[in-house]
């Protein structure tokens, strides 16, 4: 009881911890972008003068920079997110509902994919260590961590869709077929880094001498790392899980690009190129906010699982 | 102790053993030593050290230059006949030796960005592991506000602001690498500070400089070394996702990443310019891992990072 109350108040402190990083994040995405030479609605057409004028008021892009940021801040407070430059009639809230699925979808299957895969390797090198098995899955990860995304994307692509004819080469129709090279491309390095951390750590902890105990006891050695020896060493792979999630963003703007998924990476690099304020101002937001919840729960995840974090009081 | 207790202790030893003169080894000669005994660094830091002088040295000794556009052979394949060993691209330029001098621009982009991370970080962890206190408790908490920030994309908004020129490459991938060199530096720093050597070199009255130059920076240059080249990878990999994107190099200039992006455009009906600069590259990043990997089990075989 009393450390459950410690737990929900050290949960509290943290999230409370996240609203510094949030402002952070949204003072300097905010600036970055206005500092940037050239606005929205530079274009071939040179367009009137009072015509440019109504549009910045539409805007408010006439304001003063602070006055336009405090604008922001109640805005995003609110969860609206303002109209779209680029995309007349939308607003960036629709637009982001649009791509949000796509993007998550792949994002979790991607993740999923990563962490069962990778612990089933890691644990299946660390049970054979110093084999051949053991070396040559321990080799084919590090080429997953050596070779970037973008490299072996366009290779499976040639291989399955474009030799074979398998699979389709892009595109996105929600159809299973459309999803499998994407989510193996995002999954790949990950799955590769949480085989290395979880053979590293699954020989650490089958040294220690709990699982000797497991093992005089005559437990059969699957027993011994399901119910004793998995739950300790999967430590560093969650507390890994958040710069994992973070990776993987960032690579979905490419996968997202390669295999022309109109998820949030495609828009953000194409609203960053057209100068949709408010559509990159969005996305990053809306990144942000995923990362730093995600990262919080990642924690808790840590601390339910290990008994040697308690909250007390003086924590 | 003087010099003569000690050659008393030693003597008969060196009798024994049948050799005149016993030397201590260093802590480098021993972390020299059991990286050698490591055959994966040691064979990835011969193949490293031959593409660095294939992208140094290459480009003057095959007869094509980058730019030159060869029309009787475009999109042609790898052929000895032709001169292009390694095949064309869509309008006739040979892949060789543009892979080898988007190498010279990735492996610079690698080693200047690198630094730049490396004089940021060590300098910022050292100012917060020595002051310590308030300063240190600040100085880390807006490391971690910028460590849980998506910064891949702000990359990719530097780029988009500032233009694309190659020394905004060098300073916006360098100036988000630095976060975990600070960390470490400054971890290393901390545990230094207050370690039981220092204060002894101190009471026997070593003057402060004497102790940065004999304690100190020997301490902190392992985990430096080791981090630099964990760095280098990365970095390359940063330049070459932008380019790949289209937002790192530009025309005429061009990177591994650039040309596995052109490749990819004309895959199907030229896989060679997809493959050999990607062939590249993942050696070269798959080299660098692995020499990390070993520098770090030779010069900190206690804790893995």
């Amino acid at each position: 009881m009393i450390q459950n109350s410690g737990m929900a108040k050290h949960s509290l402190r943290r999230l409370l911890g996240l609203l510094p990083t949030l402002f952070m994040l949204i003072t300097v995405a905010f600036f970055l972008m206005r500092a940037a030479p050239g606005g929205p609605f530079d274009s071939e057409r040179v367009l009137p003068p009072e015509i440019e004028a109504n549009l910045e008021a539409r805007y408010h892009l006439d304001e003063p920079l602070l006055q336009q940021y405090f604008r922001y801040l109640g805005q995003v407070v609110t969860l609206d997110f303002g109209p779209s430059f680029q995309y007349k009639d939308w607003t960036v809230n629709e637009l982001m509902a649009q791509a949000m699925p796509v993007s998550l979808t792949v994002g979790l299957a991607a993740m999923l994919l990563a962490f069962f895969l990778g612990t089933l390797i890691g644990v299946a090198s660390a049970m054979r260590q110093n084999t051949g098995v053991d070396y040559s899955l321990m080799g084919l990860a590090m080429l997953g961590i050596s070779i970037p995304s973008f490299v072996i994307a366009p290779i499976l692509i040639l291989l399955l869709a474009v030799y074979a004819g398998w699979l389709p080469a892009g595109g996105w129709d929600w159809s299973v077929s459309s999803m499998v090279l994407p989510v193996i491309t995002l999954a790949f390095p990950v799955t590769a880094y949480i085989a290395r951390l979880t053979r590293g750590s699954m020989i650490e902890v089958l040294k220690s001498n709990f699982i000797r105990t497991a093992r005089a006891k005559g437990l059969p050695e699957s027993m011994v790392i399901r119910r004793h020896a998995l739950r300790p060493a999967l430590l560093p792979v969650i507390s890994y899980l958040g710069p994992a999630i973070a990776g993987m963003i960032s690579g979905s703007v490419v996968i997202e690009r390669i295999f022309s998924i109109p998820g949030l990476g495609s828009y953000f690099v194409q609203g960053a190129l057209n100068r949709d304020y408010t559509l990159v101002m969005g996305i990053v937001v809306f990144y942000g906010v995923l990362i730093i919840v995600l990262n919080f729960l990642v924690d808790l995840i840590y601390a339910w699982l290990n008994p040697k974090i308690r909250y007390d009081e003086n924590d | 102790m003087t010099k003569t207790t000690e050659s008393v202790a030693i003597d008969p030893f060196e009798a024994a053993l049948g050799v005149s003169d016993v030397k201590g080894r260093s802590p480098w000669e021993d972390a020299w030593h059991r990286l050698l005994k490591n055959r994966a660094a040691v064979v990835s830091a011969f193949i490293m050290g031959f593409i660095i002088l294939l992208v140094v040295f290459g480009p003057m000794l095959v007869s094509w230059e980058s730019d030159f556009t060869d029309w009787d052979h475009t999109s042609a394949p790898p052929s000895l006949q032709s001169g292009h060993w390694f095949g064309t691209d869509a309008v006739g330029r040979d892949i060789l030796v543009r892979t080898l001098e988007g190498g010279r621009i990735s492996l610079l982009v690698g080693v200047v960005a690198t630094i730049v991370s490396l004089l940021i970080g060590v300098s910022y962890g050292a100012i917060a592991g020595s002051f310590g206190g308030v300063t240190d408790r600040i100085m880390m908490r807006v490391v971690d506000i910028i460590y849980a920030l998506p910064f891949m994309f702000f990359v990719i908004l530097l780029m988009v602001v500032f233009g694309r020129h190659i020394l905004l490459i060098f300073i916006a991938i360098g100036a988000i690498n630095w976060l975990d060199m600070a960390r470490i530096v400054r971890g290393q720093t901390l545990s230094l500070k207050n370690a039981e050597f220092i204060e002894a070199a101190r009471a026997s009255g070593v003057r402060d400089w004497d102790i940065i130059r004999r304690h100190i920076i020997p301490n902190l240059l392992g985990v430096v070394i080791v981090y630099v080249t964990l760095t280098i990878p990365q970095v390359i990999l940063m330049e070459s996702f932008l380019s790949f994107i289209g937002l790192g190099v530009q025309e005429p200039m061009s990177s591994w990443g650039a040309l596995v992006s052109d490749g990819a455009q004309d895959m199907e009906s030229a896989p060679w310019t997809l493959i050999v600069p990607s062939v590249f590259l993942a050696i070269t990043l798959y080299c660098f891992n692995f020499i990390g990997d070993g520098l770090r089990d030779a010069l900190d075989p206690k804790d893995r990072l």
